[in-house]
């Protein structure tokens, strides 16, 4: 049998998708169903002085209204933030209380305030809207940089600062820039976004008062942490009496890796009124209560000697992460991005300081990339000034400071493990037409357009995490990822995975390795995930993570089911263990040739012992069945790398500004399915240009979300982009057998600061993303003007 | 409340509803038809695109009343005999899809287009395509899948 790893198979999870079969949460109802509505604030900040439910419980179809209070009496937790900074000066990161109904206080527009549960979904639409909630109004909080010196939010968190936390070492870096020729500065803001997955979050929970156990439906990337979440800290019911499916979903991005307030509520809900609870939000509550994504404001400086030698690094950022902190909103801004600030570069001396903030804002947490972006585009649109005011090539100048020797230990915390950058920038040099730009630029100028062209080198830190390394730094959990492989006695093999798929395409992958491993067809595995009740605990889908450790704990398990087939085999065969080979499904004795396929031992597993025709007794001691769990714990994080040249068109009388050619040369290690993997890259790279060109999100002064629908949100749509050229390179990861460094987020964290290194290299001034055409018209504009009066 | 016959996917359909009732509503609540999605309240996604007589519309912004004796076709309804249409076809074969959950309004808007023009460019794809939004592909994908169907059709 051929092997599969390596090969465009194409995904066997498309067929119901594409036929309308999916299922997804909004799709799942049950008998005597109920339909939660949410009343929700409509001011950014303000107390809660009375929430008067008394018409709105009389209204037709309604079942139950609960408030705030309800929830503290059920002692109902808040929501948790998940990993533990601490600042500078040794002290505990403050996060207030968060409870999944606001009690006192709200602090957000669309801020959960009480929920409405009725018959249908129009009367407890109709009734939320007596719902009647007296507010005193407080002047709220919205701007980042302004935050520290605004009225303070929560009365114990002074200068409304969740941690001021540094990675690095200021009297180095101070060193450093003292002998520098030349010291570049940027002030740039990482735009805030809302990821905006396709499919709106949604909750359907249903109690069963028999078993006392409650069955959660939700769009989740991780059902596991949900349950564990729900249960442990909400403390809505024991772990082992609830059970959370994530059935299809549409699109996560980081968006609904942890459970939200609806999830809880619903869940508590269903409980008590002894009914299922089904919430499905409209696209304005996902803008509204989704957590957003960036919102970093930078001063960053870079010293360098006149040959373009980097000698060190600063990086002061503010992050805003909302009005709560999330489960991974504190370790976005820090560990995340920290780590990843100087890129993929020598420099020998560097600190990040970032203070996370809070606003009167929905909470910030993990968006595609999460911090890797941020980083990236801090280190790379400096890096490409540097080579400006230097009047170096922007590739010489990234060559100068490659390291060439793997594994490379970082100034800051991570060791590479291989990398080959040279090799990857001179690919995308050669496959984006480097050479030939300026005939290009001609070509556009003949058109009357301005063209430009940026560069972008990164690496990220993903894979994520070894275990021991992220709870040292603060994470409240373990990272690896479970599997289970279990061969049913007819042959044909299940594989649970603890990471879940929304997209990504696992249940192809990760049937391409099963089937590379054990030497059954594909046909034949069925990939399940997604079902607390179905598999081993997991940690879920994000950071890159899926394949290379989820997708090796799939071989780790493989391995043992194998090694248990050898001993069968053997006592099948009358020969010792170490006579037989394993290839392609097969156990061999090499002398004699004889052999059985694992399908006869797996049926033998199950079937141990003499009967008629049937003769499989086991070794001495060995348990029947064939089932291997494996927990896999990497050793280090994957480190992706790649090189993107982008190439913008700048129309100088309307400010259009539009990627024209954009080339992607990406190191992913070993790659399992190309056709997904380019998949992969395409999207990241349509939300990192859509970050840099088209989405904000913008709340007005008074923390109104004026970007709170389509109208007002630009979502990328197919007429903003050209075919994008990608290419690849390879230096397998050493931390998995896999070879794999995962390939989720590439596009995301590359992709701004390519195509703004380009809008800037066209206008010939600096930008602030997203480089709309009011922005570039204005820019070039005002630029005119001075070269004018000058 | 009022009476609403419609054709749907070849079966004659008759039903009592309430007058506000949005065809994604009809489709998706009371028949169980869920492979029509809903992503959005303003009719800009796209994912609840199917044909109404034969044309390409947004269910969500549709009273299923004002339909009365439409053809309707959704996307459980393309398939024949349990063979997928070639632009479902093409979708799987070109990884047009990912999530999924665009992709039924996607594949209801991109048959439209190829009835009325037979090989379009990439650029009548991307246009005609500006009305569907997809957050998980960056578009590359589908509209290779579209020329592919284009070709085969």
């Amino acid at each position: 049998m051929a092997s599969l790893v390596g090969s465009r198979v194409e995904r066997k999870e498309d067929k119901k998708l594409l036929t309308g079969r999916g299922k997804y949460t909004a799709d799942v109802n049950f008998i005597h169903q109920t339909y939660a509505y949410f009343v929700r604030s409509p001011h950014a900040r303000a107390e809660i002085k009375k929430v008067d439910i008394s018409k709105a419980s009389k209204a037709p179809g309604v079942v139950a209204v609960l408030t705030g209070a309800d929830i503290a009496n059920d002692k109902i937790g808040g929501l948790i933030a998940g990993w533990r900074i601490k600042s500078e000066d040794g002290s505990d990161m403050k996060v207030p209380a968060h409870p999944p109904l606001a009690n006192e206080s709200v602090n957000y527009v669309g801020d959960h305030v009480a929920v409405v549960i009725a018959e249908s979904l129009d009367e407890a639409r109709s009734a939320a809207d007596l719902v009647k909630v007296d507010y005193k109004i407080l002047k709220a909080v919205v701007k980042t940089k302004d935050a520290m010196d605004s009225e303070q939010i929560y009365k114990d968190i002074p200068k409304n600062m969740c941690f001021d936390w540094l990675l690095g070492d200021r009297a180095k870096v101070k060193e450093a820039f003292e002998k520098a020729d030349k010291v570049i500065k940027i002030d740039i803001i990482n735009n805030r976004l809302i990821p905006n997955a396709m499919e709106p979050r949604a909750a359907n929970a249903d109690y069963n008062p028999s078993t006392e156990e409650i069955t959660l439906y939700t769009t989740s990337q991780n059902p596991h942490l949900a349950r564990i979440i729900i249960s442990a800290f909400n403390g809505v019911a024991p772990e082992n009496k609830l059970r959370v499916i994530a059935p299809d979903v549409g699109g996560g991005f980081g968006s609904k890796i942890y459970p939200y307030a609806e999830e809880v509520v619903c869940s508590w809900a269903a409980k008590k009124i002894e009914r299922p609870v089904k919430w499905v939000a409209d696209r304005t509550e996902s803008f509204l209560s989704d957590c957003h994504g960036r919102d970093h404001v930078t001063h960053a400086e870079l010293a360098v000697k006149n040959d373009g030698t980097f000698l060190g690094f600063k990086n002061e950022t503010i992050a805003n992460i909302g009005a709560y902190a999330s489960v991974f909103g504190t370790v976005t801004p820090t560990y995340l991005f920290g780590p990843c600030a100087t890129g993929v570069y020598k420099m020998p001396a560097a600190y990040t300081n970032v203070k996370a903030v809070y606003t009167n804002t929905a909470p910030v947490d993990a968006y595609r990339g999460a911090g890797r972006p941020e980083a990236t585009y801090t280190i790379e649109t400096l890096v490409e000034k540097a080579a400006r005011e230097l009047g170096m090539d922007p590739a010489e100048i990234r060559m100068k400071n490659f390291p060439t020797e793997f594994p490379y230990q970082q100034t800051l915390v991570h060791s590479v493990d291989s990398g080959d950058y040279n090799a990857g920038l001179k690919k995308v040099m050669e496959l984006g037409e480097y050479e030939s730009f300026e005939k290009r630029k001609k070509e556009s100028e003949s058109r009357g357009k301005l063209r430009g062209i940026g560069f972008c080198t990164y690496f990220e830190a993903c894979g994520i995490a070894p275990s021991p390394v992220v709870m040292m730094l603060g994470c409240g959990i373990g990272l690896w990822e479970s599997a289970e492989v279990r061969f049913n006695p007819t042959g044909n093999v299940t594989v649970f995975t603890g990471s879940h798929s929304h997209g990504q395409g696992h249940d192809t992958t990760f049937a391409q390795i099963a089937a590379d491993q054990l030497g059954v067809p594909i046909e034949s595995i069925e990939i399940a995930h997604g079902d607390t009740d179905k598999g081993p605990f997991g940690y879920g889908t994000y950071g890159s993570r899926s394949l290379t450790v989820g997708g090796t704990a799939i071989v780790k398990a493989c391995d043992k089911i194998v090694a248990k087939g050898k001993r069968v085999a053997a006592k099948m065969l009358e020969v010792n263990e170490d006579e037989v080979d394993f290839n392609n499904g097969e156990f061999v004795v090499a002398k004699s040739n004889k052999k059985k396929t694992i399908g006869e031992v797996a049926f033998a597993c199950y079937l141990p012992g003499t009967y008629g025709e049937v003769k499989s007794p086991l070794p001495d001691g060995e348990e029947p069945g064939l089932k291997e769990t494996s927990f896999f714990d990497p050793a280090n994080f994957s480190f992706p790398a790649g090189s993107h040249i982008c190439e913008v068109e700048v129309d100088q009388d309307t400010g259009e500004t539009k990627v024209v050619k954009y080339t992607a040369v990406d190191d992913f290690g070993t790659i399992i399915n190309p056709l997904i993997v380019e998949g992969q890259v395409h999207g990241g790279l349509a939300q990192g240009i859509g970050q840099a060109l088209y989405e904000n999100c913008h709340y007005d002064n008074s923390g109104q979300l004026i970007t709170a629908s389509y109208m007002d949100y630009t979502m990328p749509r197919a007429d903003n982009f050209t075919d994008f050229n990608l290419g690849f390179t390879c230096t397998p990861a050493t931390s998995n057998p896999l070879g794999t460094k995962g390939c989720g987020e590439a596009g995301a964290i590359a992709a701004p600061p390519a195509v703004m290194n380009a809008v800037i290299d066209a206008i010939g001034t600096e930008i602030s993303m997203p480089a709309t055409a009011e922005k570039v018209w204005t820019a070039c504009n005002k630029k005119n003007k001075n070269s004018e009066a000058a | 409340m009022s009476k609403v016959s419609l054709e749907i996917n070849g079966k004659k359909i008759s039903k009592e509803i309430p007058d506000h009732t949005t065809l994604s509503i009809f489709l998706r609540d009371i028949l169980n038809l869920t492979g029509t999605h809903v992503g959005c309240d303003t009719s800009q996604c796209g994912a609840c695109v199917v044909h109404v007589d034969g044309k390409s519309i947004k269910s969500c912004t549709a009273l299923a009343v004002d339909l009365d004796g439409s053809k309707i076709t959704t996307i459980e309804g393309l398939t024949t005999n349990g063979k997928m249409h070639p632009m479902q076809e093409a979708f799987k074969k070109l990884h047009g899809l990912q999530c999924g959950f665009c992709t039924p309004g996607m594949v209801m808007s991109a048959i439209d287009l190829l009835k009325s023009k037979k090989n379009p460019s990439d650029t009548e794809i991307r246009d005609w395509l500006e009305g569907n939004i997809c957050r998980c592909t960056g578009y590359q994908n589908i509209v290779a899948a579209v020329k592919e169907a284009a070709s085969k059709m």
